[in-house]
């Protein structure tokens, strides 16, 4: 317990200074959790072994990743982007790998080893990346959504470069290993092949049955994605509890990791599909505003143990190599980006993102390697060298995104004219509260052809949203990461229709303080709620009933035979004459909104009570006064004259 | 209730010799081809106040009040709407029925808007040969509009001939919006400094055409 504590403070520690310092210098956040692992690994020694254990956990944060990009793709995106995904990724692991591949022959090693760390290193990091890029707002970008396809196709490409590494086995270390396996069966490398035979479910088994257990996963995945969440989410939420439905969110996300790794497929595509299946589903945004601090918290300690897990001896020892290896993926790579961009007409500032964004090796390079040794493709010294390199190469990604923010950013044309399709929608109009109220907002805004955000806390709400093909997504307007989840931040109005009178008030205030440049539309449920919404920034607000008593007494006054454009006009007058005292009591109120202790507002309400009589009797009068001032015609006698 | 910032009536107030009123009425500015671009136009003119009457009272609820204030602002008031049925949109109407009282605008009290100068600026879908005895129309432009011509004379009104534009359906593919809008401008800022001879406008049959001979330059 005292160990966990002290590590768990140690690891806290470092991120704590050395990220905000990192950001602060311009550096971006990864490259601080990344020197944050190197001072308190190599250089103190504060944390030793155990880093290469917490690493296998904190890869979760990379899986979480991968679940929010689905997340935010539903299947029709992912269809709009095959032409990038396939052919942009595609070509990118080809030919990097070829390259690289070349490289490492002409260095004088085996075809099989070359083809094997060619691949390898063909990979990208996704978690550098995407999290780089979503930091420095970039990921809309041309260059940023090119890059997000290669990463997502290099995620898919793990899948079958699983099955393909072991065919490259080399003879020699075969045998070796065959060898050391019958004298000492506890050798580093077959320890980690014992440990994941123990927990797979499809080693040993012959290829065609490997085959259907994959298939079988990647089905369970799909159809229990579609059929059986959101069932469970929705019989979650029904209890109300928060903190249970992050849990079973947890579980979802831990569960598919699982169950992909036991198959041996990437846990991160697993989650992916998960995600693509989940963003049409109406916790969408629910999924998102909980899964995300987690996300963050592991992805940033994955990034410390990578920077703690850098070997300083070897590195040091052979500096030269490692360094040399590492210039030459990070050339190799970015000459084929560039390449790629060219052919793929990505802009000058767009080419040079994708460019110096996906030139490092990635994390999965980490697992490859070990897999790759734990198969004999790979001798350990070999792999331990080619680890450092992935890792110095991810250490250097930051530094190449500096590059491109301080000498790149800085030359960009004036003229380069915006892409047209690029200009990104306008944002949308966020619906907090889809009760009655709400539901006859939206459904006018929407035939008005405007594109509405849904949120409700009410599942069962949702639900009959649902029925009627209605898009809403389950969660508490209230809460500030599920407003920014639903898009607060792009979002033209806010419209504020939830059944709970304080927390309408708060939500109010919070959005005008946050985000003043969003409108927001509330309803109020009477006077007083009116004047506190209307006290908390709103920049429009109306009374529930008004407008319905008053229709509703206009249809009264034609029931008795007034004729219905004279009642139409007493209407008319009435609303003016309501509105004009509204504001006059509101000045009243505005200076003590405590009704308990505003004596005028007090003294006002009790004169207007007592002489309540009175009071109607001047509405009468000057209602009267209004509707008879139009249409009138000239004085009788002084037509000759005048008209 | 809306908590807008209410609209001012002052609006600008530019020290201009003739502060003008724009009267603007088009019940689907969205679709409108020629009568949204006058209108866009107007706006940018310091001096030139233009009140979009169908966004302001999309239930013809005209308030009285502040139309009569805004009339007394303004030292030239002009209708600009597309022709419809040789008339007025009808918001327009409705208009002239409700701020012209008696008693304001006529009568013997009535004498606020004496001496304001009053034309309408309209666009009429069919060519201009065919507004005349022997065309289509039977009638010339200004002789449709005598109901106007004779209710500006009964406030006290100097009355203009229309600046209208024909053929308005297809004056954006002939490429004559351009030109018209130009015209529309020199006109407003003439009206506003006080350079146009009134006496010699008064007696044509429309105000565009020769408009510059109009115009006394600075
Ligand atoms: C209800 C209605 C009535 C119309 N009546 C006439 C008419 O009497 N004479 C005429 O020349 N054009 C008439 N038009 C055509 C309009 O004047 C023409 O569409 C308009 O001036 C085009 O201007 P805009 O593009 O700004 O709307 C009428 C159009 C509508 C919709």
């Amino acid at each position: 317990m005292d160990g966990m504590l002290f590590r768990l403070f140690v690891y806290l520690c470092a991120a704590v200074i050395a990220v905000p310092i990192a950001k602060r210098l311009g550096l971006g956040s990864v490259l601080g959790y990344l020197i944050a692992g190197i001072v308190i690994g190599p250089l103190l020694g504060l944390v030793g072994s155990e880093t290469s254990e917490i690493q296998h956990f904190a890869e979760l944060g990379v899986v979480m990743m991968l679940f929010l990009i689905g997340l935010e793709l539903d299947p029709s995106t992912l269809w709009a982007m095959r032409t990038r995904l396939l052919g942009m990724g595609g070509l990118q692991v080809a030919l990097s790998a070829a390259l690289i591949a070349l490289a490492a022959l002409a260095l004088g090693t085996d075809w099989r080893l070359a083809l094997a760390v060619g691949l390898i290193f063909s990979l990208s990091s996704t978690a550098i990346v995407m999290q780089t890029l979503t930091e420095k707002g970039l990921s809309g970008t041309q260059g940023g959504r090119s890059s997000f396809s290669v990463l997502l196709f290099q995620d898919i490409a793990l899948v079958p470069l699983l099955a393909l590494l072991p065919l490259l086995a080399s003879p020699e270390l075969l045998l070796i290993d065959a060898d050391a396996l019958v004298h000492a069966p506890q050798a580093a490398g077959s320890e980690t092949l014992a440990h994941a035979a123990e927990m797979s479910l499809v080693a040993g088994l012959p290829g065609w049955a490997h085959g259907l257990v994959v298939l079988g996963a990647i089905a369970s995945v799909l159809l229990g994605g579609h059929f059986l969440s959101r069932p469970l989410l929705r019989f979650v939420a029904e209890s109300r509890l928060r903190e249970i439905f992050t849990a079973a969110v947890l579980l979802l996300v831990v569960a598919i990791a699982l169950l992909m790794t036991l198959v041996d497929l990437s846990p991160a595509l697993g989650t992916f599909i998960a995600g693509v299946i989940l963003a049409n589903s109406e916790f969408r945004h629910e999924l998102e505003s909980d899964i995300e601090p987690f996300k963050g918290l592991l992805l940033g300690l994955f990034f410390i143990t990578v920077g703690a897990g850098i070997d300083f001896e070897i590195l040091f020892g052979d500096f030269a190599t490692v360094l040399g290896l590492t210039i030459g993926v990070i050339l190799l790579k970015g000459c084929v980006l560039f390449g790629l961009a060219r052919l793929f007409r990505l802009k000058t500032m767009d080419r040079w993102l994708f460019t110096l964004g996906l030139a490092q090796a990635g994390e999965f390079g980490f697992v490859l390697l070990n897999f790759s040794m734990s198969n004999s493709v790979i001798a350990m010294e070999d792999a331990k060298l080619l680890s450092l390199v992935v890792a110095l190469s991810m250490l250097l990604t930051p530094a190449l995104f500096v590059i491109y923010d301080r000498l790149i950013l800085p030359h960009k044309s004036r003229a380069e004219p915006a892409d047209a399709d690029e200009i990104d929608e306008q944002g949308p109009v966020i619906i907090a509260g889809i009760g009655r109220f709400g539901q006859i907002v939206n459904r006018l805004l929407i035939a008005s052809g405007i594109r509405t955000v849904v949120l409700d806390h009410e599942a069962s709400q949702i639900e009959t949203q649902h029925r009627f093909g209605i898009k809403s997504f389950f969660g508490d307007a209230t809460r500030p990461d599920l407003l920014r989840a639903a898009g607060i931040e792009e979002a033209q109005l806010l419209i504020v229709a939830i059944d709970d009178r304080d927390r309408a008030v708060q939500l109010v205030e919070y959005v005008k303080r946050r985000y003043p440049s969003v409108k927001v539309l509330a309803r109020a449920f009477d006077v007083n709620h009116l004047y506190l919404l209307r006290k908390a920034g709103a920049d429009v607000a109306l009374r529930e009933v008004f407008d319905a008593s008053l229709r509703l007494s206009a249809e009264a006054l034609k029931q008795l035979g007034m004729h219905a454009f004279k009642v139409e006009k007493m209407a008319r007058a009435f609303r003016r004459h309501d509105e004009a005292g509204l504001d006059q009591l509101y000045e009243l109120w505005d200076e003590h909104p405590d009704v308990a202790k505003n004596r005028a507002l007090l003294a006002r309400a009790r004169e207007h009570r007592e002489t309540l009589a009175v009071l109607m009797e001047t509405d009468r009068l000057q209602l009267h006064d209004r509707t008879e001032r139009g249409w009138t015609p000239p004085p009788k006698g002084a037509q000759a004259s005048s008209k | 209730m809306t908590l807008e910032p209410h609209r001012t009536d002052t609006e600008d107030q530019h020290p201009s010799a003739r502060p003008i009123l724009v009267l603007y009425a088009h019940p689907s500015p969205d679709r409108s081809e020629v009568n949204r671009h006058l209108a866009e136009a107007a706006t940018s003119i310091p001096g030139v106040n233009l009140v979009d009457l169908y966004g302001e009272y999309p239930d013809y609820g005209i308030d009285v009040d502040r139309e009569q204030a805004r009339l007394l602002a303004h030292e030239v008031i002009v209708f600009l709407h597309p022709l419809y049925w040789y008339s007025t949109p009808a918001i327009l109407k409705e208009w002239q029925d409700l701020v012209l009282e008696h008693g304001f605008a006529y009568g013997t009290e009535g004498t606020a808007l004496h001496g304001k100068v009053f034309f309408s600026a309209l666009t009429a879908g069919g060519p201009e040969l065919a507004y005349r005895a022997e065309g289509f129309h039977h009638f010339s432009i200004r002789e449709l509009l005598n109901p106007l011509e004779q209710s500006a004379h009964l406030c006290g009104m100097v009355y203009l001939p229309p600046f209208a534009l024909f053929s308005a359906r297809t004056a954006v593919e002939e490429g004559r919006l351009d030109a018209h809008i130009l015209e529309w401008v020199d006109l407003l800022k003439a009206l506003r400094d006080d350079r146009l001879d009134i006496s010699r406008a008064q007696q044509l049959p429309k105000l565009n055409g020769e408009l510059s001979a109009l115009i006394r330059q600075e």
